[in-house]
């Protein structure tokens, strides 16, 4: 049993759905479990951090990451996951570039937990009491993690090796990478787990002329499921947007939200998206165009959908300046409201 | 980087070779002054300028983002400035949304005549932009912040 692969899973920001995606491999769960010895899985299996603490540096020989670093104790276990590890994965679109979780990077932790703790309409908390990072109480001092900020992708806080995107990634990749792994038949660090061409490459839909007068929401009809999507109107983020997800959303006839990325070339994700879609509509006077291009609803949530942590801009201004602000310890930062 | 009376932006203006370029070209023959601040990138058009130079350009230090344009109908490639307009009217709504005052990027038709209208676009710009002080988006400031909230808690943690 000396030889078998020692593995550790671990979920930070993420939903859960990453997990249930290792298990989605089906049976093939069994052979990962004769393969390997896992050391760490908190979904799963009953391990402790100390345990994990006790092994050697560079002990395990995998590890696979799920979700982004939103609190210090994320930040912690990566740095601890990444110590212990020969190589560390990126497991899923919140690993990867911040996923979901990152688009809370429009607020930052003040906005954050006044929403969470004062106004929604479900909150009753008379003492206006927020979550503190230390309590004392007879028996000692209590400890909670940092909630930070803004919401980072994995490779912000360590060294990653692989990246595996998706939301979640899907299983037949998860083998391709756990089968590389155990063969021992990896790729160039760094590598992205997928394909390099983009979702409408391997889309199957018909495509002609890419022009439209206005975009819907998948709500608003039923499309043709023959038809490009974006030619019916559909936000889809398939010419921006690495393929390799073997395109489960649109042979659901869904559009791709973009959930593996950009591109190899693309300069940005949300970017290329909104030259893309922009440039779609038809017409030459200003003022039809810019009601048209209002049915792009919220252009940062739709185009950044799952990269927002992997952009340029990152953060509404109001974030970067406040986090400066906070921990110079000074008065609010010199911008967001111009005098 | 003192008070904001004598901060100079950086303004990032890209100009298409065949109307905005040649505005800027006759400015300088015709001896107009416009401040140095505008940095001028030229392209062969306004809609090669893809919607991530523009956010690049804020990334890599620019407080201002002007892109130049031929007048429509005017496009040496007949289109190629409604597909600009067409990005310009997102980029202005997915700039608030960053929280990006609508004053830091701008869109001008200016014909390879109006190489007075140019130098009053980038006077206007300046003192706009000027007025308010740097966006600091740079990758440098980006990561000086990473690095106090990611490796350095230094005790600052709250709840």
């Amino acid at each position: 049993m000396a030889d078998k692969l020692k593995l550790a899973l671990y979920w930070a920001a993420s939903c859960g759905g990453c997990e249930i995606a290792v298990l989605d491999i089906d049976e093939k769960i069994l052979k990962v479990a004769e393969l390997a010895d896992i050391y760490l899985w908190p979904v799963a299996l009953d391990f402790k951090y100390k345990d994990v603490e006790a092994l050697a540096d560079g002990f395990l020989d995998v590890c696979l990451f799920n979700g982004a670093i939103r609190n210090s104790e994320q930040r912690e276990i990566a740095e601890l996951l990444r110590r212990k590890s020969k190589v560390m994965v990126a497991f899923g679109a919140c690993a990867c570039y911040g996923g979901i979780p990152s688009l809370a990077n429009q607020f930052d932790r003040d906005q954050i937990f006044g929403r969470v703790y004062f106004d929604t309409p479900s909150t009753v908390n008379p003492g206006k009491v927020l979550p503190q990072t230390s309590y004392r109480v007879p028996e000692g001092e209590l400890h909670l993690p940092t909630f930070y900020n803004a919401v980072y992708k994995l490779d912000d806080a360590v060294k990653v090796d692989y990246y595996l995107p998706g939301c979640p990634p899907p299983p037949s990749l998860i083998w391709t990478a756990v089968e590389a792994i155990v063969s021992g038949n990896l790729p160039p660090p760094g590598s992205v787990i997928a394909e390099e061409k983009a979702v409408c490459h391997f889309c199957t839909k018909r495509k002609d002329e890419k022009t439209v007068t206005a975009f819907r929401r998948v709500h608003e009809f039923i499309p043709d499921p023959e038809k490009c999507l974006l030619e019916q109107g559909i936000i889809c983020s398939g010419p921006v947007t690495r393929g390799g997800c073997g395109e489960r959303c649109l042979s659901a006839n869904m559009p791709c939200r973009g959930c593996f990325g950009p591109t190899p070339e693309a300069i940005e994700q949300g970017a290329n998206m909104l030259g893309a879609v922009a440039t779609m509509v038809e017409g030459k006077d200003e003022q039809a165009l810019a009601k048209a291009l209002e049915t792009v609803v919220d252009p940062l949530g739709t185009f950044y959908r799952f990269t927002l942590a992997d952009s340029f801009l990152r953060l509404r201004n109001r974030s970067l300046t406040a986090r400066e602000a906070e921990r110079a310890g000074a008065a609010p930062a010199p911008k967001e409201v111009a005098s | 980087m003192s008070g904001k009376d004598t901060f100079e932006p950086r303004i990032v203006a890209f100009l298409c070779n065949w109307c905005s370029y040649t505005a800027a070209d006759l400015a300088g023959i015709a001896r107009l002054k416009y401040p140095g601040n505008v940095r001028i990138i030229r392209v062969m058009c306004s809609g090669r300028v893809a919607p991530g130079f523009i956010l690049k350009a804020f990334h890599e230090g620019a407080d201002g983002v002007l892109v130049g344009g031929c007048h429509p109908g005017d496009c040496h490639y007949l289109e190629g400035n409604y597909k600009t307009l067409k990005r310009k009217l997102v980029m202005d709504r997915l700039l608030d949304q960053f929280g990006i005052e609508k004053d830091r990027f701008r869109l001008e038709w200016i014909s390879g005549a109006e190489g007075e209208k140019l130098a009053r676009v980038a006077n206007e710009m300046t003192e706009r932009v000027r007025r308010l002080g740097p966006l600091g988006r740079t990758r440098e400031r980006l990561a000086r912040a990473d690095a106090l909230e990611l490796r350095n808690e230094g005790g600052a943690a709250s709840g």
